[in-house]
């Protein structure tokens, strides 16, 4: 049997937390904006889906609206509070662990939960296998300049408070990495990019009671068990309004959101061509004369040339 | 009350262990699903099943005996 996942998230912690969230008054700006940008883009891909997963449905906003355009939709989610409120087909599953067959959906789609993944790699793979040949992913997490603001501050108050700082905000996946995991999980046509969406807040106490309503606070298996003092957090407040405030006094708090888009192969997909299968010159359609850019293996070729007696 | 909440046939179609990947057997009387080759037993609460292995019940020796099932 393979041993519970442990490492870099505690999962407990992140399972706590999530439940947590589903109980506090919803604070689900975030996720509901992400829902609706996420279903402008499936609206872009202009492809009609009979089977779809909601993989980290919390509430069900997303399963819900999907509900409206596809005939089956299972929502899966960790947290049985949230998973209270979902509608149609549901399951507490873990993100990272699908108990889904192969070929199960045509379409796969999460809102903010994969940035918690421990094995990104890993969840994508299973992802594309859940996936019918010409299946689609879609997909958002938090990228890395996510709470920017707030890590820059939280820092510097642990430095000047205590000895020495603690990792307190999760380590999250950039956008190079993104396009590149997503073709090593086996997908065709990965597509990765970010959006910003930058949030006002009266001040970091109240960005930090948001943050544990969405269930995103710091689930870092490293973080210090005790919690922040009552110091360092004032000092944290006071250096993130020092540094970012506007002129009234607000805060930002800036949300990276990071877009995974790809598809399951299938041959009838279009692919790159072979290089040199051209059968038409470049310069020809631009009614230019070709004129020869310096070739490394013809200059090379040249240069064993010249060379030989 | 369980009859109440009849799991969707479609979704336990394609339910499989998440560990294993492997098939599950449901036992209706009980309201699990149950995974032979990682030995867990998974709940069914309200006909949602609860696919997360720290929910799981692990298998006694003698269940595992007695529900192989006959090799054709």
């Amino acid at each position: 049997m393979i041993a519970p996942a442990c490492g870099l998230f505690d999962r407990r912690a992140w399972l706590l937390h999530r439940e947590r969230a589903a109980r506090l008054p919803a604070v689900d700006f975030l996720h509901a904006e992400i829902a609706a940008r996420l279903l402008d883009r499936l609206q872009d891909v202009g492809r009609s889906f009979s089977r779809a997963l909601d993989l980290g449905a919390r509430e069900g906003a997303l399963s819900r609206a999907l509900l409206k355009r596809v005939g089956f939709v299972v929502a899966a989610e960790p947290a049985r509070g949230f998973l209270a409120l979902c509608a149609g087909a549901k399951v507490a599953a873990d993100p990272e662990l699908l108990p889904f067959a192969e070929k199960s959906f045509d379409l796969v789609m999460s809102n903010l939960v994969l940035h918690w993944a421990e094995d990104l790699p890993g969840a994508l793979i299973q992802i594309r296998r859940a996936l019918k040949p010409d299946g689609f992913f879609l997909g958002a997490m938090l990228g890395g300049r996510t709470l920017s603001e707030l890590r820059t501050a939280l820092l510097e108050a642990e430095l000047l408070e205590e000895e020495g700082a603690s990792p307190r905000v999760s380590p999250t996946a950039e956008l190079s990495d993104a396009a590149g995991l997503l073709a090593r999980a086996g997908f065709a046509m990965p597509v990765a990019d970010t959006e910003t969406i930058t949030a006002s807040y009266p001040d970091a106490l109240a960005l930090m009671r948001d943050l544990r309503g969405m269930g995103e606070t710091n689930a870092l298996q490293a973080r210090r068990k005790s919690p922040l003092r009552r110091a360092t957090l004032a000092r944290t407040a006071a250096l993130y309004r020092e540094r970012f405030a506007d002129a009234s006094g607000r805060i930002p708090a800036s949300f990276e959101i990071l877009f995974l888009a790809g598809w399951a192969p299938d041959p009838s997909q279009r692919k790159p061509l072979r290089p040199g299968s051209a059968r038409h010159r470049l310069a020809d359609a631009l009614g230019t004369k070709e004129i020869p850019a310096g070739d490394p293996a013809r200059s090379r070729n040249r240069r064993r040339q010249e060379g030989a007696p | 009350m369980k009859e109440d909440f009849e799991i969707d046939p479609k979704l336990l179609e394609i339910l499989v262990c998440p560990l294993t990947k492997g098939p599950l057997v449901y036992d209706r009387a009980n309201q699990e699903l149950i995974s032979e080759e990682a030995g867990l037993a998974y709940p069914i609460r309200d006909g949602i099943p609860i696919m997360l292995v720290e929910e799981a019940r692990p298998l006694g020796d003698d269940e595992k005996r007695t529900r192989r099932l006959p090799q054709p």
